[in-house]
This record gives C-alpha cells, structure tokens and sequence, in this order.
C-alpha cells in the first residue's frame, strides 16, 4: 500500500476512535462540561494532562530544535518537566481543595474582587489564544504536508474534529479523547525512535542508545557526535554558547509558566480527592517524561544521521561529500516542500554542509574548495523525516502523522475549553448576568468554545508573522501574572486584593513590555535583539523570571500598606491548606 | 487556626521545602551552574552534566512528586485529615 492510504487509514482509524468517545462521554451539567464532573481516576487524569500539555511543539519541532541546539536544547527538555513538581507541591491539592471551576474564579474568591478575576481572565484569554493559534497551523501543516490537501482544507477537518469533542463533551469528552491522543502520539512517538536507536547503537531503548557506543565502532554517540560536528565547524553538541543566565532565566521562565498555564492548572480540578490531585501530577511527568527523554536521544541521533549521510567521507577529501544526484529519496520529499534546500555554490554536483558562520572554519573550508554551505534543514522537519532517513517502513510514518495530528489536537481542545470557561463561567456567570441558570451557562460555554474555534482555525490560516515568537509570549505572562498570585493567595495569608491586582499588573506589563520591545509584537522593534542590550543578560524567553519577581515584590509591598484581608478570606486560606472537607466527587 | 492544623501546615511547608531544594539542586545545580565541572567526569558513555540536564534531571523531578505524594499521604493519616476518615 503507498504511503497516502496508508496515511488516510491511519488518520481516519484514529478520528473515528476521537468521535465514538465524544458522544459516549457527551455532558450535560456545567460541572461536566468545566471540570468533568470531578470524578475522573487520578491516573487516567495524568494521561489526559500529559496529552494536554505535549502540544505539537513538543511532538514535532522539539527533537530537532534540540538537535541542532545540543545542550542548549536542554532548556525545553527541563523547563517542561520540573514545573510539575510546582504544580504538584505549590498549587494543585490547594486548587482541588478550593473546589471551583476555574483559575480565575479563585484568584477573584481569595482575593475578594472582581476585577482581580477580571485581570485574570484577560491573561487567561490573551494566554491560551497565543497557544491555540499554533497549534491549529500545527494541525494543518500536518494534514497538507501527509494527506496532500489543501491547508484550508485540512484545517476545517482539524476544526471539525475538535468542534464535534470540545463543544458536545466538554471536559468530560476532552478528558477522554485526550487519553486517546496519548496512546496515539506516544506510540507514534516511541517506535520510530526504537527502531533507530537499534540501528544505530544495538540498544532499543532509546534513553540508553543515547549513552552507547555506535555500532561497528568503539565509540560512543556523543563522543562521535562531538567529533563529527566540531570537524565541521560546528559547536560542540554537549555545550552551548548561550550564557549560564540566560540558560538558568528561560528555564526557570519555561517551568514557572508551565505551573501558570490555565489550561494545565484546571485539569488537577477533575479529579475525586485533594491526594489524587498530588498523585495525578506525577502520573502527568511519569507519561510526559516517556516522551521528553526519548526526545533528547532521537535529537542526538537525527544529527548524527543527517550528518553522516551528507558527509560520507573524510572532511575535505574530493569524494567525502554526498553527491546531490545519488541523495536518498527523503530529501527528494522534503525538498519539494521547501523546508529542506540545497544549493550548488562550487559547482561541484556534491553536497557540502558545514557552519560557514565560524569564520575560522570557513578558512579551512575554502581551502577544500568549498564555497559556503549549501544546504539547509528546517528544524521541524526532524521528527517527521526521520522514520524516512532510517528507511522505516511506511506505515511507521503514516503513524508519526496520526501522531502529530493527535498532539495538536489534544493541546488545541484543552485551550478552548479553558477559553469557553473563562468566558462563560468567569465573565458572563461570575461578573456581567449572574442570574443566568445552568442551562444557559451551558449553552454559552457551548457557544464560547464554537467562537474560539473559528477564530483559532482563522489565526492556523492567517498566522500572525510572529507564531514561533509567541510561544516566548504565553510562557512569559503566565509566569509573571498568574502563577505569583496564586502561589501567594495559598502560602500567604496577608497578600490582599490591592496587593494581587497591582502585582499582576506590573508583572504582566513590564513582561510584555519587554518582549514587545525586542520581538516587534504588534509594534515596530524597538531595541535590538541581542545579548549586549539585555536587560542583566537575560533574552526575551527568560524574561518572564524577572516578571515575576517583581510581581512578588509589588504584592508584598502595596499589601503591606493596606488593609489586611478580611477575616473569611483567611478562613478560606486556612481551610485550603488542609484536604479533609473537599467536595465529593460526582458519579458518572 | 487551631493547633493541630498550624502543626500539620508546618510540617508541609517543610517537606515541600526539602523536595524543592532538591529540585533546584539538581536542575539548576548540576544541569545548568555546575554543568561544566560535572561535564568532566564521564559515565557509561555520558558527560554527567550534560546527562542530568537531559535525563537525570527528569528522573528526579518523577522521583520528587511520588516522594511527597507518599509522605503526605502518611502527613494527612498522622493528623487525621485525610478526605475520607
């Protein structure tokens, strides 16, 4: 069978897997629709939130970035694990034991104000909309690239599909299908990566091939690869040239907003106990770990592929380079996609690839013959190719695009429903017409969720210039605005209202104020983007640390001037710290 | 807040405490600050720091919620605030 059948069943088997669980899980209480009805197994709820979180980001572009990274990738592969460990200790028992529906409901409830929960949805909202937009493009590329559609149409499948789960089920069906999505997007993630690790080291395990020394030598893959890409002129792959700071900022930025991401935080609100909203967090590292220490082996063994089939020989021989002619058909595939493109500078019909920005390098290369590099890989395209450089059979990669589709799709409905919530349960119900019954909340959420899908496909289509630029966005604010006052609302009992809206505010300002300032969003650039301007050395990605101490420092201080809470809110605080007395669970 | 709930939040702050320095001491420490140092002494084919920065650190991160989750359970018995006693 050819790789688009192939391709179309392995899609459709999986699609026809997400509806059938939607209309079995179809909800018909608000409880349902927001939080699942609070009754959904702890370990089941990790796989769901593992699924949530691992976005097409993580599944597609990640092994690549780290790929042509080395340790400088190490940034993702930390600052995307260990803010559970936040959300585990610091924040999801006490959410759980609050007991409500949404992030911004508590930060309005312990914070006794209504434009605090107002604050928190506008982060919320402008949060989850910078995250959605990437991943319905994620969701298109996807199809337009394996089932050769049009992106439009791809979309309004990828639209359709989320529609039908999101707005029938809600939570309750999201939960269910992101299960789904787990087992399909790790699957797909974990057999290309066995198989290569095999080919290349005798080791399936992709976590110890990584450590092993390569078949038909003694020596070991790093080893090697350090070897084969300093000779090319490359950095070192276990170093980086990134300053310890800078390393130290987007990590902590990239773990902090992960415990400040809406959509994250309210899947610890589904489930029955305050002890399983503990468990459940580390049931979602345990499945998002399986997935992010194969990553750094398949972005080590992707290099030393792509670096072995272009460079058959010795560097600078006449004959040590792939002749353009006899390249194996993947680049053929990919070239007709653009994302991968090669150009004969020396006119020699042969392929060379080196870094000809080290200047030092370029001497020697010039020397060989060799007139500047001539190909170039678009890092995203590592993950998808790869099952095609290791000569995989196609239905390995008809799996790798059912498993694309699956984590863009699980992310995408998680941030719609947190987008409907925040809508129809914080603005609507919670501030503008509280006299609306659950029925019509219901409706609304329905109505809310429909809305952001067609904006979201409309931001896949349309992508504003800055998608990959965003990402740095979501993190920083959730960093800076969220996590700090909901930290404080839980450990401290004096932070009060004047105190939380003045920190969000500050946090939020001063971080978008200075991604915007260097990114150009929505604004013309305003400084240079580069090390020496830095604010203490520190890049827009990790800029969301400082942001969020001076969120801190702002609450402490105002709240210390003001009024102290009121006697019930410290009641409240008291009574979170404790599990005994959380709501039950509903039966379903 | 009564005693026994002032004693019980004392002894979670603690425990979280500990688990957090951890955390960071094997994150921020060995993955990123000593990485360096670490990087000179090589295991099984690995350069130690570069190997927590890219899977030991993970490991640990698992490791650290099931820790506290066992340790609470056993915190939340102790003071008889378990959910369902």
């Amino acid at each position: 069978m050819d790789l688009t059948t192939l391709t179309y069943i392995a899609v459709g088997l999986s699609f026809a897997l997400y509806i059938g669980i939607a209309i079995w899980a179809k909800a018909s209480t608000t409880g349902e629709f927001y939080v699942a009805g609070k009754g959904v197994n702890p370990v089941v709820n990790g796989m769901a939130t593992a699924a949530d979180w691992m976005s097409a980001a993580s599944f597609i572009s990640m092994a690549g970035l780290i790929a042509f990274l080395g340790y400088g990738g190490s940034v993702y592969l930390m600052g995307w694990t260990g803010g559970y460990c936040l959300l585990a200790m610091l924040l999801a028992p006490y959410l759980r034991k609050y007991g409500k529906f949404t992030v911004p409901e508590f930060i309005g409830d312990r914070y006794y104000s209504k434009t605090a929960r107002i604050v928190a949805v506008i982060c919320l909202i402008f949060i989850s909309f910078t995250y959605v937009a990437g991943q319905m493009r994620g969701v298109g590329i996807v199809f337009s690239r394996f089932l050769e559609v049009e992106l439009l149409t791809g979309l309004f499948v990828g639209m359709g599909i989320v529609f039908i789960y999101a707005v029938l089920g809600g939570m309750k069906g999201i939960t269910y299908t992101q299960v789904a999505q787990y087992c399909v997007l790790i699957i797909a993630y974990t057999i290309p990566a066995i198989f290569i690790a095999f080919q290349l080291t005798g080791n399936p395990l992709p976590q110890l091939a990584f450590g092993s020394t390569v078949n038909g030598t003694g020596e070991y893959m790093l080893d090697r690869l350090n070897q084969v890409v300093t000779e090319l002129g490359f950095l070192e792959y276990t170093t980086t040239n990134k300053s310890t700071i800078d390393i130290f900022a987007i990590t902590l930025a990239l773990m902090v907003g992960t415990a400040g991401l809406p959509h994250v935080i309210v899947r610890f609100f589904t489930v029955p106990k305050v002890r399983d909203a503990r468990s459940s967090a580390g049931w979602a590292l345990v499945f998002i770990a399986l997935l992010y220490t194969t990553a750094p082996a398949v972005g080590a063994m992707a290099r030393l592929n792509l670096t072995d089939t272009i460079q058959t020989g010795e560097v600078g021989a006449e004959d040590g380079n792939l002749v353009y002619e006899e390249r194996p058909d993947w680049m053929k595939r990919w070239e007709a996609t653009g994302l991968l493109k090669f150009e004969d500078k020396n006119g020699d019909g042969r392929i060379q690839y080196y870094n000809d920005a080290n200047a030092e390098f370029a001497t020697k290369a010039a020397e060989y013959g060799w007139a500047g590099n001539e190909l170039s890989v678009d890092r995203d395209i590592m993950v998808l190719a790869n099952p095609e450089i290791a000569q995989l059979p196609n239905w390995v990669i008809a799996l790798v695009a059912a498993g694309g589709i699956a984590a863009a799709l699980s992310t995408a409905a998680g941030l719609l429903l947190v987008i409907s919530s925040g809508v129809s349960h914080d603005l609507l119900k919670g501030t503008f017409t509280p006299n609306m019954t659950e029925g019509q909340e219901l409706m609304a959420g329905r109505v809310a969720a429909a809305v952001a899908i067609v904006i979201a496909g409309y931001l896949g289509y349309n992508p504003p210039g800055f998608v990959a630029q965003v990402v740095a966005f979501a993190f920083g604010l959730a960093a800076s605005s969220l996590f700090p006052v909901i930290i404080m609302g839980i450990f401290s009992k004096k932070v009060n209202r004047e105190g939380a809206i003045a920190g969000m505010l500050v946090g939020l300002i001063f971080t978008m104020g200075y991604i915007m300032s260097y990114k150009g969003i929505f604004i013309p650039v305003l400084i240079e983007n580069v090390e020496a301007n830095w604010l203490f050395g520190i890049s827009p990605e990790g800029i969301g640390v400082v942001g969020m101490l001076l969120n801190f420092i702002v609450a402490f201080a105002v709240s210390k001037v003001t009024a102290e809470p009121p006697e019930h809110i410290q009641h409240m605080i008291e009574d979170i710290r404790v599990p005994k007395g959380a709501g039950g669970a509903v039966d379903h | 807040m009564d005693e026994q709930s002032a004693a019980y939040w004392k002894r979670n702050v603690k425990l979280v405490s500990v688990l957090i320095a951890i955390w960071f001491i094997v994150s921020y420490g060995f993955g990123i600050l000593f990485v360096d140092a670490l990087n000179s002494i090589e295991i099984a084919g690995f350069q130690l720091g570069f190997w927590f920065a890219q899977q030991g650190s993970i490991y640990v991160f698992v490791a650290l919620i099931f820790v506290y989750v066992a340790k609470m359970n056993k915190l939340d018995r102790e003071f008889g605030v378990r959910e369902d006693d």
